[in-house]
């Protein structure tokens, strides 16, 4: 194997030894959503005019468990390396920094995606759904959460606590999954916060990846794929850049 | 070696082995998968042969499938050494490796790590028993300040230092003229500090003169942490 490749499936192995946590407890959470907001709102609510609350809050929830675990992913793994001291096994063998970088954000990928499908296959007996573009889906999954991955992998090299990882997913990635659309349409909200959600790159994710299964968004799934692609190549030059620096990492 | 660490540091990282002087480990995987993983981040294919051999030589094998956090600080300061050797590096860069370890293992790992210097292998090993250092290590670097104020094989370092030691036992006080020369002297032996074999007659027959009785005698070279402390105090 690779340099790379061993990396990736370490990196894959890390989570899927303790899955209880890193799968099942984000499962729960998110099925919890589910029910509970499925059981208030369901009957009063129709979103664009046509689907039921419950069925439209699916992809809300899948996509935000998919973000929320992939950057868990990442974060985790490189602080608790750090606060441990074995960052020294992955820094020391012949691994550019960009295979760094692609082995970290990948196993977030596979961590996003895994937890995500299991949310989508715990909920479908309760849910009628559609699936009118599943390559949409897989597109806005795959690029979220390498996005996200990365931005874990930022937080991950700048932290030197837990708590500090822990301050940038509360403060940051918290407010911006549940300010995106999870919950409800934003055309539903009044016109300033209806406007400033479209500054929340995370709403183009959302609203992109339910466009997969609806075939109607808040905005074009073209743009938002554009503005989601331009993210992760911003979030991916600034990662490689702190990488290839050595910031926090190498000195 | 020769290789630049930025534009060919694929070759020289390759070229290393490092032991870190702190007991890290990765808390997921057993000793295998450890092994495996880390001999994978060099590239290493069909390695299983090889890590075998490296966990039969550092008595591991019992241990293959025990998951690291079960491991003691011994076994575990193994896999470490055993981490660095699963890429067969032509050097090996031992920090502090016996440094907090038991009787047993640090002499278990002093032989093995003379065997890897007989089977080919450049040790650098940094370490602040002196002792090991000399019966390890043919050529010695000493640091001050993160600056090299010696560098010098081990007999030539030893030469440095002009002086030997006599240790004696006696039946009764050591005479007025010799208490300068004192060095290090215990409760019940005196250690006078010489500068060269004819001082050893003159403080003999000092002793003679003032009618003591010699009831224990030796005289000691100086060793490396004689040399040691010469060299900084020099510097």
């Amino acid at each position: 194997m690779s340099g790379f490749s061993t990396l990736l499936r370490k990196e894959v192995l890390r989570f899927w030894k303790v899955s209880t946590q890193t799968i099942g407890a984000p499962v729960l959470t998110a099925v919890l959503f589910l029910f509970i907001f499925g059981h208030v709102m369901e009957g009063r609510v129709r979103m664009y005019d046509s689907i039921p609350y419950t069925a439209f809050l699916v992809p809300g929830l899948v996509m935000m468990s998919v973000l929320q675990n992939a950057f868990a992913n990442s974060s985790s793994s490189l602080i608790q390396s750090k606060i441990t001291g074995n960052i020294i096994f992955v820094l020391l063998p012949p691994l550019a920094y960009w295979e760094f970088f692609g082995a970290y954000v990948l196993a977030a990928v596979v961590r996003g995606m895994v937890v995500g499908t299991a949310v989508l296959l715990v909920a479908l007996p309760f849910v009628d759904m559609e699936f009118r573009h599943p390559l949409w889906v897989l597109a806005f999954a795959f690029c979220g959460s390498a996005v996200l991955g990365a931005l874990g992998m930022v937080a991950g090299i700048w932290a030197e606590k837990i708590d500090q990882v822990a301050s940038f997913q509360n403060f940051l990635i918290m407010p911006l999954t549940f300010l995106s659309g999870v919950f409800y349409s934003i055309h539903s909200l009044p016109a300033f916060w209806q406007e400033l959600s479209h500054f929340n790159p995370f709403f183009y994710m959302i609203d992109g990846f339910r466009y997969g299964f609806f075939g109607v968004s808040d905005a074009h799934p073209g743009k938002s794929l554009a503005v989601v692609a331009a993210f992760l190549a911003l979030v991916s030059g600034l990662t490689l850049a702190v990488l290839r620096s050595g910031y926090k990492l190498r000195h | 070696m020769g290789y630049d660490v930025r534009t060919a540091y694929r070759a020289a990282r390759r070229s290393l082995g490092v032991v870190p002087q702190e007991l890290v480990f990765d808390p997921f995987f057993t000793v295998r998968e450890t092994l495996e993983i880390q001999s994978g981040y060099f590239g290493m294919r069909d390695n299983r042969a090889w890590i075998d051999e490296v966990m039969h030589n550092l008595d591991l094998a019992s241990k293959a499938d025990v998951n690291m956090r079960a491991l003691s600080g011994g076994m575990k300061r193994r896999v470490l050494v055993a981490q660095a050797l699963v890429h067969k590096p032509p050097v090996i860069v031992l920090d502090e490796p016996t440094a907090g370890v038991d009787v047993e293992l640090r002499q278990a790992l002093w032989e093995f790590i003379r065997r890897l210097n007989r089977d080919g292998h450049t040790i650098v090993l940094t370490t602040h028993y002196l002792e090991e250092a000399e019966a390890l290590c043919e050529r010695i670097a000493m640091l001050k300040l993160g600056r090299v104020v010696a560098l010098d094989s081990t007999p030539n370092l030893l030469k440095r230092v002009h002086h030997l030691f006599l240790r004696l036992r006696l039946g009764g006080r050591l005479p007025e003229e010799l208490r300068p020369l004192e060095h290090g002297s215990t409760p019940d032996a005196h250690v006078l500090r010489l500068k060269s074999y004819d001082d050893v007659e003159q403080a003999l027959s000092s002793i003679r003169r003032a009618g003591c009785h010699i009831e224990e005698m030796e005289l000691a070279q100086p060793n490396l942490e004689d040399a040691f402390v010469d060299v900084m105090r020099r510097s």
